[in-house]
């Protein structure tokens, strides 16, 4: 029995971490979002050297076949630096939707394109959620037709669209009749846009006939924004801590006050069992295949609800400065602001949990 | 990940499955109640191995390797059978393990046999009046006259003193030394003159504690574990033991279960609990909670077993798992409404008041076995770094 990370999976985690602190430094970050690059080429281009696209893509097709917790394990690194990189969709959600519902000719074409990053590929399954602004896409088999809103890693080649009867599809970025419109969000640090189809032609994938595979991918979206989540948040505790222990009042550094102290202390009790949550739901998501709907719903909602508990509380015990742009620590904060309400909030999740339980 | 126990395992769980049906009427219910079949019960699983597995055989074990899938099998079958897994008791689960590391060999033999069978059932003299979170400034002192210790002072919190045999007791034999360097850790029976147990009733009306006062108890020398002066480090592995045992996710589980067959069942305005919206969002706030409670204990249970560090995992059991059952209990009354309130044998009681007992119960348990605030001074401390409070100049 051993329900922990593996040797391989800390040196990934930690290969990736080494990378991010050299290529993704703050102030790289900062310039990203302060700047008007569609994408941080310079450190996509040096994360797709160490194989993080190709992750979830077989052998076969150019990717490496890792498991859906090796995925998470990146994603939660990724979300520990904030990463200014597109991941969710074109890493895990798309190679994913592929892999297990395209056809062979589809696989052929898309996957080893995904696997070494050389295409982008966004995803569009929000409406399938919740649909805001009447958004809805329609399709005669061929084309599509309608609007799709909140569209993950937008800034890309292509994207996975998903119709009324959640069936999935892929479109070209340069496909005709397609208008593409950024959004602007919180969170710069990754693109969320709106797809805009008329008689725009699609691909669809064969097996996505069978809605629970849409089902599927969003599960899997829902446990990568968890785990971008944890990493978000563990890194906000992180520098609460080291901050309280610089920052001296009264004489002394306020992490010796038990009011900050005890700030601490909830953030980490509260956020060490997401840490399990995630990595079972990551592992239930590939291995036990019955658990797996309502432990992604779970998950999605009650990281998002501690990420919002620590965001806010890291914030707090920075004090003024933690409000300011000077120290950055508001990416974090804002970072799993998004990853809470993308792909169903917490209330939408947990609504969705409940009725996987027939309650009622 | 591998989240089976192992193949290997199945005929060690049929054959608890075997044993449990052959011997489920011999279960005792009460087991402070009747202590003879208590004692019955509890030698026929140390024989079959479900009770000491791991305690030498001369010391009155079932002399088994520990194996932690085993324990875990054990503790899963009982549960599902409902049958109680012996006696657990401060003795047994707290001072025997401590014993078996640092008492002398003489004091094992003389205490660890009959502490497994219940022969002796124990108590546990360390909160004083005015030594709570603060433990290590107990007042209870002992004072060496020829070959015995002379304790005098209360004890306070004592639960089950009234039918325990036995104390293990924090006494200070140095006043002169430092706070923590003047305790002693001291053993003595009950039956011993000058010893006067207050029963100490609590908000859910029963007596789950006790006073104890201490006038002129003389204690044999000899029943002192580790040397004098120790008693801080002694008392120490104790607590190390029972905070493992408190908010263990598995019984929250259970609880949770319970909830919903309620939430299905109840009606307010002939509509089910269950369908209200915002009960059920409530319910499956918990269940994530307990959701990612039980993953953490998955979590633990393979960091022992492959001997990887989970600490900070281990620290916030205690805060986490106690807090989540006092709002589980909270919620079942909130969806109760009036019906919540009803207590002891009410007309319209629910399920035996269970709800509001444990509400109350878990909020003594948020306090007790170091309160919540102690635990967050613990993990941000131990486990996040952070500087102790300096201390007050006297």
């Amino acid at each position: 029995m051993e329900f922990g990370l593996s040797a391989e999976q800390l040196l990934l985690q930690e290969s990736i971490g080494r990378y991010l602190e050299r290529a993704a430094p703050l102030e790289r970050v900062r310039a990203f979002v302060d700047g008007d690059e569609p994408r941080a080429a310079d450190i996509w281009a040096g994360l797709c050297d160490l194989g993080i696209p190709a992750m979830l893509v077989n052998e076969q097709h150019g990717g490496i076949g890792c498991t859906v917790l090796d995925a998470a394990l990146a994603a939660e690194t990724l979300g520990g630096h904030v990463a200014p990189v597109p991941f969710v969709a074109t890493a895990a959600m798309v190679p994913w939707a592929i892999a297990h519902a395209g056809s062979d000719e589809q696989q052929a074409g898309w996957l080893p394109k995904l696997a070494e990053g050389e295409v982008v590929t966004g995803a569009a399954l929000t409406e399938v959620v919740g649909a805001r602004e009447d958004a809805c896409v329609e399709s005669d088999g061929k084309t599509l037709r309608g609007k799709a809103l909140f569209v993950l890693d937008f800034e890309a080649n292509g994207y996975l669209v998903a119709d009324q009867q959640q069936r999935l599809y892929l479109v070209k970025a340069d496909a005709a009749g397609l208008a593409r419109r950024l959004l602007v969000t919180v969170d710069a640090t990754r693109a969320v846009g709106e797809l805009v189809f008329d008689s725009t032609p699609a691909d669809m994938l064969p097996g996505s006939a069978d809605p629970e595979i849409c089902r599927r991918v969003i599960d899997l979206g829902r446990i990568m924004l968890a785990a971008d989540t944890l990493g978000a948040a563990q890194s906000m505790i992180t520098q609460a801590v080291e901050y309280s222990k610089q920052r001296v009042q009264f004489g002394r550094p306020i992490g010796s006050f038990q009011a900050v102290k005890h700030m601490c202390a909830e953030m980490a009790a509260r956020l060490e069992p997401c840490r399990a949550m995630v990595w079972y739901a990551a592992h239930a998501f590939d291995a036990i295949v019955d658990e797996s709907r309502l432990t992604a719903c779970h998950t999605k909602a009650h990281v998002a609800e501690v990420g919002t508990f620590v965001a806010r509380t890291a914030t707090e015990v920075h004090g003024g400065i933690g409000f300011t742009d000077e120290l950055g620590l508001h990416l974090w904060f804002k970072r799993i602001g998004a990853n809470r309400q993308l792909l169903g909030n917490p209330d939408r999740a947990r609504e969705e949990a409940a009725r996987l339980q027939e309650l009622p | 990940m591998d989240l089976s126990y192992g193949t290997q395992y199945d005929a060690f769980r049929e054959q608890t499955r075997q044993f449990l049906r052959a011997h489920a009427e011999q279960a005792p219910e009460d087991m402070l109640a009747d202590r003879q079949r208590t004692r019955a019960w509890q030698e026929l699983l140390i024989k079959h191995g479900y009770v000491a597995r791991s305690i030498p055989k001369q010391y009155g074990g079932y002399g088994a390797q520990l194996d932690l899938i085993e324990s875990r099998i054990i503790a899963e079958e009982f549960a599902k059978a409902q049958l109680s897994p012996g006696f657990g008791g401060q003795g047994i689960a707290y001072l025997v393990p401590a014993m078996l590391e640092l008492s002398t060999e003489e004091q094992i033999k003389r205490f660890v046999p009959p502490t497994l069978t219940t022969e002796i059932i124990w108590c546990e003299g360390y909160s004083e009046p005015n030594a709570g979170s603060d433990l290590a400034s107990l007042k209870t002192s002992a004072v060496l006259d020829g070959d015995h210790w002379v304790v005098n002072g209360q004890k306070i919190w004592t639960s089950t003193a009234e039918s325990a045999d036995w104390m293990f007791c924090l006494v200070r034999t140095e006043p002169e030394a430092p706070k923590h360097q003047g305790i002693s850790f001291l053993l003595f029976s009950m039956d011993t003159p000058g010893i006067r147990v207050q029963p100490l009733r609590t908000m859910t009306g029963e007596a789950h504690f006790n006073e104890v006062f201490f006038t002129d108890v003389r204690v044999p020398k000899d029943q002192i574990v580790g040397q004098r002066g120790q008693g801080w480090m002694v008392a120490n592995r104790v607590l190390l033991h029972e905070r493992d045992d408190l908010g263990d996710p598995n019984a929250t589980l259970l609880r949770l279960n319970a909830l919903i067959d309620l939430m299905q069942r109840e009606t307010v305005d002939g509509r089910r609990l269950i369908d209200n919206p915002v009960y059920r969002d409530r319910l499956m706030r918990i269940q994530g909670e307990v959701m990612a409670m039980r993953f953490n204990d998955l979590r633990l249970l393979s960091a022992r077993l492959n001997e990887k560090d989970a600490s900070l995992a281990a620290m916030i059991v205690k805060l986490q798992g106690t807090e989540l059952r006092h709002q589980l209990e909270g919620l079942a009354i909130d969806a109760l409404g009036e019906l919540g309130i009803l207590y002891r044998d009410s007309p319209y009681l629910r399920d035996n008041a269970s709800w509001q007992w444990n509400y109350m119960f878990y909020l003594g348990l948020i306090i007790g076995g170091g309160t919540a605030q102690i635990q967050k001074n613990i993990i941000s401390e131990r486990g996040l770094g952070m500087p102790r409070e300096p201390k007050v100049a006297k």
